[in-house]
């Protein structure tokens, strides 16, 4: 049977149900740091990522439904090296990829009767921490260009303030991440142990010599990091560097 | 350009279908156009002129490791198109590829197959296996067949490192995309023959990374000395040979102060013998 519903009450419906969805997630944050932009994720899963490359100067991370935000990192993929091939690589910008997210999600909104419960961000790391850019772009394809530091998921509210205590740009690796885990522990408002293992990390690393920037952080060299931070000494980036291509470094 | 990849509002549906990780396949879905192979070529006609000869790359294995080395002429007919070539692509962390044949496809391919590696990683979440890249290039030559009916012949060679075997291979092609593994040295190019007769005498089993640069250089000068289109060491305008060297630490470039060091050290001994260091009869 047919009935009526105002556009404003099927809007504010579409948006209450996405909100609900993002918000039974565990959040993710991503902050610029002295070497270039950092991201971490409260994530227990080793292969399904939140956080991945999306070309060489540009990452994505997302918190949400699974299938639902890998379908738009694999469209991410694939438009940057379709592009970057067409035409070179630095014409490939976090910028193209953040507007294309932003009209598949507010299609999906506007269009469908159930909008995607994802948040994205699409940060892009440039010359010097002033040419950094970091996109974050909403369920119902709305865009902010975010300065410094942001939280989604679960209780971005919480985390944000928790982040915004200690958050600071110009800070070393260690540091950052230091800033980062403590935001991340005050999800649900409450103070909770998140270990090495329930972490994801990654970096868009400015100074590293190779065209991809996008770097892991795991196993021993994430452990290290955290471990200095309990014991209260800056950033020992001993392990920076070298050839090492993302995703394959320390592995296993 | 097709509106495809601009970022216009609607991107074709092939973006968020879910299904291949190849880069070049996904291509061929969304814009056939940019992929090397698919071009049509007027019939009848001679167009080998078209694009300049990329001649001899020489590639050896040592403990640990492989070495790809490039001389840096093209040539059109009789005349050097290009004195300063770079026929060896970095195609991941551990492999390469140099190409020899037609020049303008050849880079073309090299630069899809190095997007190839990227995007499978990147789709996938871990790089291919070397077997599995090796075979991915077979398909992509493949691609090329019709060109190289009508005269456009790539031949890649491909080396890398298997972490899993923790050695370095080497693999060679023919322009239908058949597959063959070479064990030890192998060589590809018009000054091949002469370079393959240098490696035949020169290759060790238990050479150091520096001795199997220097091999392949030896290599490549014994190839210039008897092929036109392949070029030598040039001293006067600096321009040496390329050196590729993949280990487990990854891939790297040798510095072009240690090419040239050897390569100058090279051509001095040849002034004392012409044809090259011997090799005992027995």
């Amino acid at each position: 049977m047919p009935f009526y519903v105002s556009p404003e009450q099927s809007m504010k419906d579409k948006a209450d149900y996405a909100r609900k969805g993002i918000a039974r997630g565990r959040s993710a944050v991503v902050l610029q740091y002295d070497g270039g932009i950092l991201f971490v994720a409260d994530n227990i899963s080793r292969t399904l990522h939140k956080i991945s490359e999306l070309y060489d100067r540009i990452a994505f991370a997302a918190v949400g439904r699974y299938n639902e935000f890998e379908n738009l990192r694999q469209m991410g993929v694939r438009l940057a090296d379709v592009r970057g091939y067409a035409y070179d690589r630095s014409d490939v910008s976090g910028r193209v990829l953040a507007n294309i997210y932003a009209q598949t999600l507010g299609t999906a909104f506007s269009e469908s009767n159930k909008p995607w419960e994802v948040e994205i961000v699409v940060a892009e790391v440039g010359e010097d921490a002033a040419a950094d850019q970091i996109y974050r772009i909403t369920f119902d394809g709305s865009v902010v260009d975010e300065q410094g530091f942001l939280a989604m998921g679960g209780s971005a509210e919480q985390v944000t303030t928790a982040l915004k205590e200690r958050f600071n740009k110009d800070a070393g690796l260690g540091e950052a991440l230091s800033a980062a885990v403590h935001a991340l522990r005050h999800e649900n408002g409450e103070e909770r142990d998140i270990e090495a293992a329930g972490l994801e990390v990654a970096v868009l690393e400015r100074a590293r010599r190779e065209h991809r920037k996008f770097r892991r952080i795991q196993g021993e060299r994430l452990s290290a990091l955290l471990a200095d931070r309990s014991g209260g000494a800056a950033d020992t980036d001993t392990t920076a560097g070298g050839t090492a291509s993302a995703g394959t470094e320390d592995e296993g | 350009m097709s509106e495809a990849f601009d970022g216009g509002a609607h991107l074709p549906a092939a973006f968020m279908n879910p299904g291949t990780s190849s880069f070049s396949e996904f291509l061929g879905m969304v814009a056939p156009d940019l992929l090397p192979g698919n071009r049509q070529l007027p019939q009848g006609v001679s167009s080998t002129h078209l694009t300049p000869e990329a001649t001899t790359i020489v590639a050896l294995t040592f403990p640990g490791g492989v070495v790809l080395a490039g001389d840096r002429r093209a040539t059109s007919g009789n005349v050097i198109a290009n004195r300063d070539m770079d026929k060896l692509y970095r195609t991941d962390e551990f492999s390469a590829i140099a190409i020899a044949g037609a020049a303008g496809i050849g880079i073309e391919l090299a630069k899809l197959f190095q997007v190839e590696l990227e995007h499978y990683e990147k789709m996938e979440g871990r790089s291919l296996s070397l077997e599995g890249k090796a075979n991915r290039l077979a398909t992509m030559i493949r691609g090329n067949l019709p060109m190289a009916l009508q005269g456009f012949v790539v031949v890649p060679l491909l080396v890398g490192y298997d972490e899993a075997r923790r050695e370095g291979r080497i693999f060679s092609y023919d322009p239908v995309g058949g597959r063959y593994e070479e064990h030890n040295y192998h060589s590809i190019g018009s000054g091949s023959v002469y370079a393959r007769g240098a490696l035949k005498k020169l290759f060790a089993d238990d050479l150091s990374e520096e001795d199997a640069a220097t091999v392949a250089i030896q290599a490549l000068y014994d190839a210039a000395d008897d092929d036109s289109a392949t070029g030598g060491p040039d001293l006067h305008r600096r321009i040496f040979p390329l050196v590729d060297v993949i280990t487990a630490d990854g891939h790297r470039r040798l510095p072009a102060e240690d090419v040239a060091r050897l390569a100058t050290q090279v051509v001095e001994d040849r002034a004392d013998r012409p044809d090259g260091p011997r090799a005992p009869v027995r």
